[in-house]
């Protein structure tokens, strides 16, 4: 939504986002997915030549884009198994509202 | 093929998002001023990153007592950044990977090459930072930190900024 705010005062954006189906519902300019765990725009780290696939994404984006509403996947699998990623983004413990949430759940 | 965009989240976070509606606005869009080539580009990144040495990180503490409120602040990070220099206050992910290497959130290294290949004219002396766990009206960015940061970066000849939410 921030991208929104920007690119309304004049300054073209393009967001590399791993939930593209939500930036298509914020009506965002260019965006490119990335199918990787919160907290990891680029890739692992020192994996080099998976940031530069995913800023070439970002380049060809703002290259090609004529309309709002584009967007480009990349096409990179996550370099850990999902067992594993799927616990690499959760901070060490739940955050603040999250917290609350489960405790609203857990009373009756 | 279209990616799965709720590859990595619990189930409950999953319906969430699916049943997140479209926003009732319509979409915004600033042409590039100029082929990509010839663009300055700016990186952004959610992930609430700071520099240790000589910033304030997000208030995590006003966030723990008022839990739907996030810092609306931001922060300048240099593109010449060390990792040792780096902090980060964001309480909604894990910060083991970006303390390892701000680049997978800040790609320096990668706009670095795209530079020295002329696929980009320059990437911009300064990259920002904010925590992004905001309001989703957005009250403050949209009257405060968002025409802020577009001034800053019209006064440094900007030409694009690149947002990675974390």
């Amino acid at each position: 939504m921030l991208a929104r705010v920007i690119e309304s005062l004049g300054i073209p954006t393009v967001t590399v986002t791993m939930v593209p189906d939500l930036a298509q519902k914020f009506r965002l300019s260019r965006i490119v997915g990335v199918e990787f765990p919160f907290g990891h725009s680029f890739g692992t780290p020192h994996n080099d030549a998976l940031m530069l696939k995913v800023a070439r994404g970002a380049v060809q984006a703002l290259a090609e884009a004529g309309e709002p509403g584009y967007r480009l996947d990349i096409d990179a699998e996550w370099p850990v198994p999902l067992e594993v990623a799927y616990k690499t983004w959760h901070p060490p413990k739940p955050s603040p509202i999250v917290e609350r949430m489960l405790k609203a759940r857990q009373q009756p | 093929m279209p990616i799965d965009s709720y590859k990595f989240l619990p189930r409950s976070m999953r319906t969430m998002y699916e049943s997140t509606p479209a926003i009732d606005e319509p979409p915004v869009w600033t042409p590039l001023p100029k082929p990509v080539q010839q663009c300055t580009i700016a990186l952004m990144t959610s992930a609430g990153v700071f520099l240790k040495d000589s910033q304030e990180g997000f208030d995590e503490e006003r966030e723990r007592q008022e839990p739907t409120w996030g810092d609306p602040t931001y922060r300048v990070i240099p593109r010449d950044v060390r990792q040792e220099q780096i902090g980060c206050s964001h309480l909604h992910i894990s910060h083991a990977s970006l303390l390892e290497d701000i680049d997978v959130v800040l790609p320096f290294r990668a706009f670095t090459q795209l530079e020295k290949e002329g696929a980009i004219g320059r990437l911009a002396d300064e990259a920002y930072s904010f925590m992004g766990y905001q309001d989703r009206r957005l009250e403050d960015w949209r009257n405060v930190q968002g025409p802020e940061l577009a001034a800053r970066l019209k006064e440094r000849a900007v030409d694009v900024l690149l947002l990675a939410p974390a």
